[in-house]
């Protein structure tokens, strides 16, 4: 039987081999971190700490009442440097904190296991997942508990845990997979208890042989799937793995929610295991360093907030100058012009590439070859919405892109449709805000 | 045969008395002052104001939709006539407008904080990272305000340099291309004011002087100098209040980045300089 995967997508080389092999090594509490208080989609924190303020490890630095939003924690213990503005990967200039380590990690009181998981409501682990600050780690950092808390009326019957990463280079979800089998197992368990849900699937692109078995064996005689899928991007964008495994196709402008579908990243499954069992709120991630011109490619545990400089320096450093540095993936990352930027909730890799892996391309004339059609997952016309600024181009549905970037990619004229596509859909925005007033 | 006669004159006099009645009743009402501009207005439909002819023009123009001086055409008797129709108080020597690129960022004269290598568009750039110039205010130079589409007069184009540059004389002040710019920098201005600020940044001295040499570093020395105390320093940047300004040209002369540029003050003061 063919292995189950969705329609369209790319063929990409994956350069996983770089990181793959090396365990999560820690990366010590840096001396400084800048921890942005816009980390995730929706509202951000209000700052709850002042200049010379002391804070502990784990101990909330900024809040807000609004609904979707999660709270922000001191990476460190130590005192708090400032309280200023730093720049984020996507350019945005947002409020931070900067707190110098006192290199203690001294744990905040509010830090304390949360009991057995058979002893908590759906509440107490939706409030755990809130006051844990936990975020969907995959990249998109939505806030998880907002995931969990359905309009009246919506069933959630299935909880997907995303183990695909396919995107290149990125290696921090297979190691995940392989060294915290349990702890996922145990977040799909809580997640699914808060959910009330029935069936609980785990997703896993079959080049991870390793993290396949390493979950069929944490998950035992338990009820849960883990099923492997084929190797194509963007197998693990959330729509098109909820195709791939369970057929169904989530509505034009419509959310997961709609089918009654959750899905989460394998990181964010590890977060809420260890927020319930230790009570640790999210201030570290799991960090891929990689790309061909860093020194010891590896996969890092990073506290939030330090510089993307101090991974670098971790790993080896630079060995020569790169091309292009970028936040993320490849594929869907950002690329940065200052490594002074912090890690934050959702970045999942650091990348250094030369010009021979990410050269920059002349743009030649559409031929209408229609390549960007067949790879889009969303079904779309990738080409012609990329016509903006003509009007007609708005009338191909470019809020259902979901920016993966497969047609820019396949492209043989290397023409750039996703900035295009990105330009038509801001203006599509604007429009359905407009028409909504 | 006098049967068919009468019928007949019954039957006209009755459709006529029925259209008369219909052109009293069922008359649209339209200004008055529409057919009196479009009369007053070259007539040619040329089209260059951006409307489909005289007609559509007048009725903008008196519903306040236009600008007087967006018909390009009309020579100053023209605009007299209409000025008189519709109560303005022009002056149709200084108060024509035209599109002022408020930047002088250009290739050489403002950094990059890395290289764009996105398409030519300058909503792309802007997504950018935040755009590449190191100045946040500053023009990004690729030429979203200029092409057909944008300006149907080919009163701009993008300049050696990388920045847009206006013509002046084909300027009709539609304000097309203000719109296009992403970062609200080509503003419409009276045309021949004694001078005019060519920076819209808000960085303050320490910034604004590392990311671009033609920067407003708001020094505030045209704000000391001015002898008519014309020039106020809003949010670090140096704005003119022109009811004040008597052009002693005095500001352009102290400007330490050339920030300021127009045609007050004397022609050797600013060879000089």
């Amino acid at each position: 039987m063919p292995s189950k995967t969705f329609r369209g997508g790319v063929d990409t080389p994956h350069f996983k081999e770089m990181s793959a092999s090396s365990p999560i090594s820690e990366l010590p509490a840096p001396e400084k971190v800048t921890i942005p208080l816009t980390q995730h989609i929706g509202a951000p924190c209000e700052v709850k700490v002042e200049k010379g303020d002391q804070v502990d490890l784990g101990q909330i630095i900024a809040d807000t009442d609004a609904f979707v939003s999660a709270p922000i924690h001191a990476s460190v213990s130590g005192t708090v440097e400032a309280v200023t503005t730093t720049r984020l990967a996507d350019g945005r200039i947002v409020p931070a904190v900067v707190i110098a380590s006192d290199g203690e990690d001294r744990w905040h009181e509010s830090v304390a296991p949360k009991g057995e998981l058979r002893n908590l409501d759906a509440d107490a682990i939706r409030s755990i997942m809130r006051e844990a600050g936990l975020v969907g780690m995959g990249g998109a950092a939505f806030p998880t508990h907002v995931k969990y808390t359905p309009p009246p009326g919506v069933d959630l019957h299935t909880i997907i845990i995303n183990g695909c990463e396919c995107e290149p280079f990125l290696t921090c979800d297979h190691r995940v997979m392989l060294e915290f089998a349990d702890e996922i197992v145990f977040g799909l368990e809580a997640m699914m208890k808060v959910a009330g849900a029935k069936r609980g699937l785990i997703g896993i692109e079959e080049n991870k042989p390793d993290a396949i078995e390493a979950l069929r064996q944490a998950v035992g005689d338990r009820p849960y799937d883990v099923i492997p899928l084929k190797v194509k991007y963007p197998e693990g964008a959330e729509k098109q793995l909820i195709s791939a495994l369970t057929g169904q196709e989530v509505p034009s402008g419509g959310l997961p929610l709609d089918l009654g579908i959750v899905v989460n990243n394998v990181a964010t499954a590890v977060a809420l295991a260890n927020a319930i069992k230790t009570g640790q709120p999210l201030i570290d991630r799991v960090v891929t360093v990689s790309g061909d011109r860093v020194g010891r490619p590896g996969n890092l545990r990073v506290r939030i907030g330090t510089s993307m400089e101090d991974v670098f320096d971790a790993c080896g450093g630079l060995t020569e100058a790169p091309e292009r540095i970028v936040i993320g993936g490849p594929m869907m990352g950002q690329a940065v012009f200052d490594i002074s930027i912090p890690i934050t909730k959702g970045c999942s890799g650091v990348l250094a590439l030369s010009a021979e892996i990410a050269p920059v391309v002349e743009e030649k004339p559409c031929i209408r070859c229609g390549r960007c059609v067949e790879v889009c997952p969303s079904f779309l016309m990738p080409l012609y919405i990329a016509d903006y600024p003509h009007e007609a181009s708005l009338e191909y549905y470019p809020l259902d892109c979901i920016e993966c970037g497969s047609c820019s990619y396949i492209c043989p004229a290397d023409q750039r449709l996703l900035e295009r596509i990105r330009l038509a859909k801001v203006e599509a925005e604007a429009r359905q805000r407009s028409d909504d007033a | 045969m006098v049967e068919a006669i009468l019928t007949l004159m019954t039957l006209g006099l009755l459709f006529g008395a029925g259209l008369a009645f219909a052109s009293r009743v069922l008359a649209v009402k339209r200004d008055e002052r529409i057919e009196a501009v479009e009369a007053a207005l070259p007539g040619g439909n040329c089209g260059a104001c951006g409307k489909a002819g005289c007609g559509m023009f007048a009725e903008a123009l008196v519903e306040g939709r236009t600008q007087i001086f967006s018909c390009p055409v009309a020579d100053p008797e023209n605009l007299e006539r209409i000025a008189e129709i519709l109560d303005l108080d022009i002056d149709t020597d200084s108060d024509r407008k035209v599109a002022v690129v408020r930047c002088q960022g250009d290739d050489e004269a403002a950094k990059d904080r890395f290289r764009y290598i996105g398409i030519k568009d300058c909503n792309a750039a802007q997504m950018v990272a935040g755009g590449h110039k190191a100045c946040e205010y500053g023009c990004l130079g690729q030429g979203t305000c200029v092409g057909d589409d944008v300006c149907p007069f080919d009163a701009i184009y993008m300049g050696p340099n990388g920045l847009p540059v206006i013509i002046e004389e084909k300027c009709t002040g539609c304000g097309n291309c203000v719109e296009a710019c992403p970062r609200n920098i080509i503003a419409l201005m009276p045309q021949g004011l004694p001078v005019y600020v060519l920076c819209v940044s808000h960085d303050g001295p320490k910034y604004a002087r590392k990311a671009c040499d033609k920067a407003c570093i708001a020094c505030g020395m045209c704000v000391r100098k001015c002898p008519n105390e014309a020039f106020v320093l809003e949010d670090k940047l140096a704005v003119v209040d022109y009811d004040k300004c008597q052009a002693a040209g005095v500001c352009i002369d102290v400007c330490p980045t050339g920030a300021l540029v127009g045609p007050a003050g004397s022609e050797e003061k600013r060879k000089e300089a």
